[in-house]
């Protein structure tokens, strides 16, 4: 029988990590995972999101949801225990204006992984100059960040998560360094409690297959990916 | 909540459309507010303190508390005043779906537009090629999003998608004007072509669309200034 949800995703995207620990948050576990090779798309990838041809693709009876964070507040939505974004408005709006500010961010540390020289220097650098935003935001606030409930990861933390786990791997995989303790220190004391929070643990790429395929993508991106 | 203790103040630009999104939300749920126009070649102190982050308009502060990014402050406007019109629906997959049209709106359709308006020769001819792609996914968005077409819409039956269509498209006549593109070409594009027509007659946008002459002499000011080298 045809399972209700299914997730199309890809092994170290960290956009697919949001929804595998969103789903198990919310207890939904009987769901097909289909792991998808993103350098040999499936037709079933291009047709349900042939906007965007990107994991995660998220399958709920009929309907087909695209964009992880997009997935986040659907999956909260529909079901509503452990929620992951709080419930005042005023408090989603910064999730969501947070969220935001990091995807942003995750392009710039991207960029920074795959090119070289000069055009590498300066994403670092913006990157750098951004992810200083964040380390000034969120010291003094302690503990998971816009959670309710015990031991629930929310919605932010999850959009932040590949600072705090892939960041590093793409640091050493791209030869470049931002994450210095000395100038990052909330973030990397939040690195830690995120990496072994048990619900985080379970669902994390292995970090040396990461390097892997991150020091691979660094040096063949432009020939794997046609720009 | 009572009206009396709601304190509204919307940073804004007059020709701003993200500026625009938000002063159409505040009418249509008919939200009393104050509004500040910013000059954005000198930005009050006030902006800059409320956006540390990017320093730009729109910024709405309620009650001293300030949200910024436009579609992030129409879904906060959504969930904190829940009288009147709605501008999302309730059910979570018609609200993804309207956030994916967002967020493509804002991605990749703006994303073109700017690359169109800032380069020039060869660069532009596939800029124009991008933003016709993009208006063609857009357009086939809709069509399958609306498959009984636009639904009508006044002063009080408005939702996000005719926010954002309003605002990036109603003054598309001062765009064609100033830029020598039909971007909204009716043959091409003719949902959100039909869509942009009913939406210019509702006298809630005719209220807050900026006039078209100021639009376009603005516009020639920042063409004009583009085309000068930077020092």
């Amino acid at each position: 029988m045809a399972k209700e949800v299914t997730l199309l995703g890809f092994w170290a995207s960290p956009f697919v990590f949001r929804v595998k620990v969103a789903l198990q948050q919310k207890g939904v576990v009987d769901y097909e995972y289909i792991e998808e090779d993103i350098f040999n798309k499936s037709p079933r990838l291009l047709e349900l999101n042939p906007v965007y041809k990107k994991v995660p693709v998220f399958i709920h009876g009929e309907k087909v949801v695209n964009e992880s964070l997009i997935i986040l507040e659907y999956i909260d939505e529909t079901w509503q225990q452990n929620p992951l974004l709080p419930r005042d408005p005023y408090q989603r709006a910064m999730a969501r204006f947070w969220a935001k500010y990091s995807e942003e961010l995750m392009v710039k540390a991207f960029m920074a992984l795959v090119l070289k020289g000069e055009a590498k220097e300066k994403n670092a650098k913006e990157f750098a100059e951004g992810l200083e935003k964040i380390e000034g935001e969120f010291k003094g606030k302690s503990g998971l960040l816009f959670a309710e409930g015990e031991g629930n990861i929310g919605y932010l933390e999850l959009a932040f998560g590949w600072i705090l786990y892939w960041l590093p791997v793409w640091e050493e995989a791209g030869s470049f360094q931002i994450l210095d303790p000395q100038k990052f220190p909330v973030i990397n004391e939040w690195s830690t409690k995120f990496v072994n929070h048990p619900l985080i643990k379970e669902n994390l790429p292995a970090r040396d297959r990461m390097l892997v395929y991150f020091r691979k993508l660094s040096e063949e991106f432009f020939t794997l990916f046609r720009a | 909540e009572m009206e009396g203790e709601n304190e509204v103040k919307l940073h804004g630009m007059w020709a701003s459309t993200y500026s625009k999104r938000v002063e159409l939300a505040l009418r249509v749920k008919g939200i009393p507010y104050e509004y500040i126009e910013e000059d954005l070649r000198n930005k009050s102190p006030l902006l800059l303190q409320y956006n540390s982050v990017y320093k730009k308009v729109p910024v709405l502060v309620h009650n001293g508390k300030p949200i910024t990014e436009s579609y992030i402050i129409l879904e906060y406007i959504d969930e904190t005043w829940q009288n009147g019109p709605r501008l999302l629906p309730q059910d979570p997959y018609q609200r993804a779906q309207i956030r994916f049209w967002a967020s493509f709106i804002q991605q990749q359709l703006f994303g073109s537009f700017y690359k169109l308006i800032s380069s020039n020769g060869e660069e532009q001819e596939k800029a124009v090629e991008e933003v016709f792609e993009k208006m063609n996914v857009l357009e086939k968005g809709m069509k399958e999003l609306l498959p009984e077409g636009v639904p009508e819409v006044d002063g009080n039956n408005f939702g996000v998608l005719d926010i954002l269509v309003t605002a990036t498209f109603g003054p598309y006549k001062a765009h064609e004007e100033v830029f020598g593109l039909k971007v909204l070409d009716p043959e091409k594009y003719p949902l959100l072509f039909s869509w942009v027509q009913k939406l210019n007659e509702i006298p809630l946008v005719k209220g807050v669309l900026p006039p078209h002459d100021k639009l376009v002499a603005l516009l020639q000011f920042i063409k004009q200034n583009d085309l000068k080298p930077s020092s």
